[in-house]
């Protein structure tokens, strides 16, 4: 990712943050994103997000883990070693059941989590710019991004206007990148910043 | 238009006048004070007790099964119960975060989190059992199913102690997934207001740079909620699967259809009172009585006294069963052998613990009375500890032959690994109240402006309004938002 600048204002009711995402979208600025303690409800809608579509995923894992269970459990019964077992048939879809179950729900929980910290990027000694400390406890911050055409100064009484309080300008990291949260430095410094400076 | 109210006539779930801030503030400072000296003291016990356990596990492996008391009639005694007693006791967890998330019961928000915590400490300790029981336990990976120079050899996928090995290991992976998931967003909380270094970075690695963006708590609502509609056949399969390791043999006692409801109902049963005993001493310690409130524990209460009249009905139907089947084996094993005989006291103990005493939860002084129901926990998790017990030994100890007639005692190593069990358990426990947050504080804060106190309150003034008074008071105000606590003002938004 890339290193930009943004204008981050924080609210303290969800009451005051609605009107004010509508407001900032339909004054054109590039919102980039709104952090919030908590799952607010309607949120994602008002910021004109899709829906996700990790349940289709997850469904898809799960098939998956069905397929896998009944397709393992009759080969190793009929082809690779076909046993008799109290004179049972060598497909007893009952006796499948209770594996092949057990195996969609593996599947897909395990396929849906790591999908879910994938498109998150979410994963230990991960690091991201956090624009204000208080957006995990209390605070709903907005970062709206500055862009070629945004007048910094103009946002930011714009975001004052809306109800938004401590508004400021940040120039940081907008990705993530492999850092520890106690210290500034980066776990492994990219060459790339090397060859600009 | 989601509205965003809920009647006053409902209890509030989180009590006192509480904004976002007062919430982490809460639930998140014990975790940065130094632990108390009945932490300390508590923690040691329960190393003692691991140690112990261990010391007597290592014994086992050293010297083979034969130092339990295991003979050819009771092969299965005190491991087999403890196994099912401590699965039991893991369902609580699961249901409460996933079916009660389906069925929308907004109390689960205070008991979620240290009730999943419980639930894979107890199925950690259940994994135990099964395994030691194997003697030789360095084989224990035996169980699963991988290509292998002996033949390949395959596990047999007809049994239900197969099921029961990909049962487990399932509902333990997916619980502790369900867990974590929830524990991101609050990892991150105590990350961004840590003041020291160690701090910093211990829960800067475990919450994964979690950074609260609206996008990612889609998709986190999305996982909860699939994880939520997985967990609940998972939770009822689990416990269905371990009945089946008894429903399917031909034992007089075991052989019925009735064991997995019967055994679901139980484990639920068990898993609340060990809830109740858990929550009780935490919310006191910790203080947080303003979110474990009286009625979370009347709502579990109601749980347990629904669930014990369930697990009493299958003991009714159980009897009923053994006389009018007119199977001479199964109507000695009932009547004989496990309502009378030298074993009949255990049965008797958990008539008493199991279906008597839960009817004192009928009346609602009794439900929302701390002590009774602390007292009451612990009875029930002793009923239902012997009612494993009778399950498998009073079926066991009188065989079909007169000659091979048993009874059956625990020698130490047996009881020393159950206490170690129990060592595991409290020092997972500990840890977990110390350095983890008890109460899933994003939750919580996501009820606050709808059953909060504080925020009931402020609707109390709607309340009395007809409901086109209050529908033409919505559109009046529709863009001024006057109200001080911001709750009607909140509701016109969503």
């Amino acid at each position: 990712m890339a290193v930009k600048n943004f204008v981050v204002a924080s609210f303290s009711d969800e009451a005051v943050l609605f009107p004010a995402v509508k407001k900032v979208r339909t004054a054109g600025y590039k919102l980039h994103d709104v952090y919030t303690p908590f799952p607010v409800h309607g949120l994602d809608h008002a910021m004109g997000l899709r829906e996700t579509s990790l349940h289709t995923a997850g469904f898809i894992y799960g098939i998956t883990g069905t397929t896998t269970a009944l397709s393992c459990m009759s080969w190793v019964f009929n082809s690779d070693w076909p046993m008799n077992i109290g004179g049972k048939p060598h497909f007893p879809l009952p006796a499948f059941i209770p594996i092949t179950f057990e195996l969609t729900v593996l599947f897909s929980a395990v396929g849906m989590v790591l999908t879910f910290c994938y498109l998150c990027q979410l994963a230990p000694f991960v690091k991201k710019h956090i624009f204000n400390p208080r957006q995990t406890d209390d605070k709903f911050v907005m970062a709206i991004e500055v862009t070629a055409k945004t007048n910094a100064e103009e946002l930011k009484r714009f975001l004052a206007g809306v109800g938004g309080e401590d508004v400021n300008e940040q120039r940081v990291e907008s990705g993530w990148w492999f850092g520890r949260f106690d210290r500034e430095d980066r776990l492994f410094e990219t060459k790339v910043e090397a060859v600009n400076a | 238009m989601h509205l965003k109210y809920e009647s006053t006539l409902r209890e509030p779930l989180v009590d006192g006048v509480k904004d976002y801030h007062q919430v982490t503030e809460d639930i998140i400072s014990p975790i940065e004070a130094k632990p108390g000296k009945l932490w300390y003291v508590g923690f040691f016990i329960s190393l003692m007790l691991l140690a112990f356990g261990a010391f007597s596990v290592t014994w086992e492996v050293y010297y083979g099964t034969g130092v339990w008391n295991l003979n050819k009639t009771i092969g299965w005694g005190w491991d087999i119960t403890n196994f099912v007693w401590w699965v039991g006791i893991g369902h609580a967890g699961t249901l409460i975060s996933a079916i009660l998330l389906l069925f929308r019961q907004g109390w689960r928000t205070g008991v979620n989190r240290a009730a999943e915590a419980m639930t894979i400490f107890a199925v950690m300790c259940a994994g135990q059992f099964p395994i030691f029981h194997m003697g030789r336990v360095w084989m224990a990976f035996f169980v699963l199913p991988y290509p292998n120079t002996r033949g390949p050899l395959w596990v047999n996928f007809n049994s239900p102690l197969l099921w029961d090995v990909f049962a487990i290991s399932t509902y333990f992976t997916v619980s502790l997934l369900f867990w974590y998931s929830g524990l991101i967003p609050d990892f991150a909380t105590v990350r961004d207001r840590a003041k020291t270094k160690l701090r910093k970075l211990l829960y800067g690695v475990a919450s994964f740079g979690w950074t609260g963006s609206t996008k990612h708590w889609q998709r986190h609502e999305a996982l909860s909620l699939v994880l939520a509609g997985l967990s609940t056949p998972l939770v009822l399969s689990v416990h269905t699967i371990v009945s089946f390791d008894f429903a399917t043999s031909v034992i007089p006692g075991w052989h019925t259809t009735i064991f997995p409801p019967y055994f679901v109902a139980g484990a639920i049963f068990s898993g609340f009172a060990m809830v109740q005993t858990l929550l009780i001493i935490v919310r006191k310690i910790l203080g947080l009585e303003d979110y474990i409130t009286l009625g979370h524990m009347e709502a579990m209460n109601k749980v347990i006294v629904l669930t014990g009249s369930v697990v009493g009905c299958a003991y009714l139907t159980e009897l009923f069963m053994a006389w009018y089947a007119a199977v001479p084996y199964e109507f000695d094993t009932f009547y004989k052998y496990r309502a009378a005989g030298p074993l009949g006291w255990s049965y008797w103990i958990m008539m008493t613990c199991n279906v008597i005493t839960p009817q004192v939860f009928w009346f609602s002084k009794m439900r929302r009375n701390v002590a009774v129901t602390f007292v009451m926990s612990i009875i029930v998790n002793i009923g239902m500890w012997f009612e494993r017990f009778v399950i498998i030994c009073t079926s066991l100890y009188r065989d079909y032959l007169p000659s091979s007639w048993s009874y059956y005692r625990p020698s130490w190593p047996e009881v020393g690994f159950y206490m170690g069990t129990f060592g595991l358990f409290f020092t997972c426990f500990f840890l977990f109240a110390k350095y983890f947050p008890v109460i899933a504080v994003a939750e919580i804060k996501s009820v606050l402006k709808t059953s909060g106190e504080s925020f009931k309150k402020g609707m109390e003034q709607y309340e009395q309004q007809s409901a086109e008074e209050f529908e033409a008071g919505l559109h009046h105000d529709d863009d001024h938002h006057h109200d001080a606590h911001g709750a009607v003002a909140h509701a016109h938004h969503n």
